[in-house]
């Protein structure tokens, strides 16, 4: 069985548990397992980065060191902590001056990072490293008939970490039509959410919610697929808000697609998470 | 002697570790402003605060709500065809910002970002309950009563956590912080 350091992160404590649940779940059925990381602490989202950088890649970097000492490469499920593990292992890889400092901030928790794991999203666990035929060939509930909208969000896919395609990227799609899903054509599946806008910016980021609801709902989606618990919390758990700023009628479920790559796979809806949504999923699955 | 450095010359030294190319490449194209998502809520579009940045414009740069309005989707960045890493220097302006205590009161991005990593600091972990108040002042009666009622609802689903969250090492952690930065946070 691979074995990956898993990292959930705080949403996944709580807000986003039927995330987590279904992540390692799924995984299990698959081959992939996730152990989670020890005494793991919060990736800073984008706040730290506000306040002080060096601040910022320390505290990511407590978290690479430990995936490091357990010998696993890192997988976190939330594209906001996948983006800043990523990105701080890359730098402490690339800058030995930057790694210096880290180290001796480290020694405060007795641990060093020498830069030598990976850090993947979730996601990149199931499309690379399981793989879409094999997916398929497990398939034993093929989710027939449900059109769902792959939603990629950003920072899966930005800022460019190598040769990957930024404007056109498949794998979601792949990846829903793999569970026996009809991917919808979905032309906002890259527009961002509006983030943390969501509590800074109110007005600005419930329209681009609401953006985004029109253009699910215009593909003809039944339901949208997240990688990301942010981008879960504000297309789901923020309708209400729309609905009433903007005078629409959005009931559009959001689900991460873990949870309906484990309906495809047989696993109960309860185990997934699944009635934990404000918006019912439970009228679009069969 | 040494001359004081413009403000472009300090928000360039704020990207010095930053991985794009100089603000003073920009070609003012507006592949930038046509690409945000939010750019129709900010006082100056992105290209134009880049602009504003490398004409030394510090008072209007720092007045304008641009930078705090970037919602982190790097998609300018991604697509600048001078290879400006856009979004990073938002954060650089946002650092600025914070540093000098120079952003407009009316914004609720600086207080949010300063206690979330306060609250990290103490803890390890985020909390949301501790984070609300920072922008709830925000807010009028209607849209709080709003956010009343989804955080219920998420709590009746097991979705909001009751009490906050903490790490095992705190002690470790709070050391390892004060060897960034000395002061401030970690108490």
């Amino acid at each position: 069985m691979k074995k990956f350091a898993y990292f959930p992160g705080c949403s996944l404590d709580k807000i986003a548990l039927s995330y987590n649940h279904s992540s390692v779940d799924t995984a299990k059925l698959l081959g992939v397992e996730l152990q989670e990381l020890d005494d793991w602490n919060c990736c800073g989202a984008t706040t730290y980065f506000h306040v002080d950088q060096l601040l910022a890649y320390t505290l990511v970097a407590r978290n690479l060191a430990q995936a490091e000492k357990a010998g696993l490469d890192l997988v976190a499920p939330c594209s906001a902590c996948y983006k800043n593990a990523y990105f701080t292992n890359k730098y402490i890889k690339e800058d030995p001056d930057l790694a210096e400092h880290i180290n001796f901030a480290l020694e405060g928790d007795d641990l060093q990072f020498n830069g030598k794991i990976n850090v993947h999203h979730i996601i990149e666990i199931f499309v690379n490293e399981v793989g879409v035929e094999e997916i398929k060939a497990k398939v034993t509930n093929p989710l027939e008939g449900l059109k769902v909208a792959p939603y990629y969000g950003c920072q899966i896919v930005r800022p460019r970490k190598d040769g990957e395609n930024l404007e056109n990227p498949h794998f979601f799609e792949e990846l829903v039509e793999a569970m026996g899903a009809e991917a919808v054509d979905f032309p906002y599946r890259l527009r961002c959410c509006g983030g943390s806008l969501i509590m800074t910016s109110r007005h600005a980021a419930l329209d681009m919610v609401r953006k985004l609801l029109q253009n699910a709902v215009d593909s003809g989606a039944d339901v949208i697929a997240t990688a990301c618990p942010l981008c879960q919390v504000n297309l789901e758990c923020y309708q209400l808000q729309v609905n009433d700023e903007f005078g629409t009628t959005f009931k559009m479920p959001v689900m991460y697609f873990t949870q309906l790559l484990g309906l495809s796979l047989g696993l109960s809806k309860k185990k997934l998470g699944i009635g934990s949504e404000l918006v019912s999923a439970v009228p679009v699955l069969k | 002697m040494a001359a004081k450095p413009t403000f472009s010359q300090e928000i360039s030294n704020l990207l010095y570790a930053s991985h794009g190319n100089p603000l003073k490449t920009c070609i003012q194209c507006g592949t930038c402003s046509g690409t945000c998502p939010v750019a129709e809520f900010m006082d100056q579009t992105p290209r134009r605060l880049i602009g504003m940045i490398n004409a030394d414009l510090k008072e209007d740069v720092l007045k304008c709500n641009t930078y705090w309005f970037c919602a982190s989707c790097f998609h300018c960045t991604v697509r600048c065809p001078a290879g400006i890493d856009i979004a990073d220097a938002m954060y650089a302006v946002k650092r600025y910002s914070i540093w000098h205590k120079t952003y407009s009161e009316d914004l609720v991005g600086p207080t949010f970002s300063e206690t979330f990593v306060k609250t990290i600091a103490r803890s390890g972990r985020s909390y949301e309950p501790i984070l609300a108040p920072t922008y709830m002042f925000s807010m009028g009666i209607k849209e709080v009563l709003q956010e009343a009622y989804m955080a219920t609802q998420m709590m009746l689903k097991g979705r909001m956590p009751v009490l906050p969250a903490k790490i095992k090492r705190l002690d470790n952690f709070k050391e390892m912080i004060r060897r960034i930065i000395p002061v401030g946070g970690a108490e």
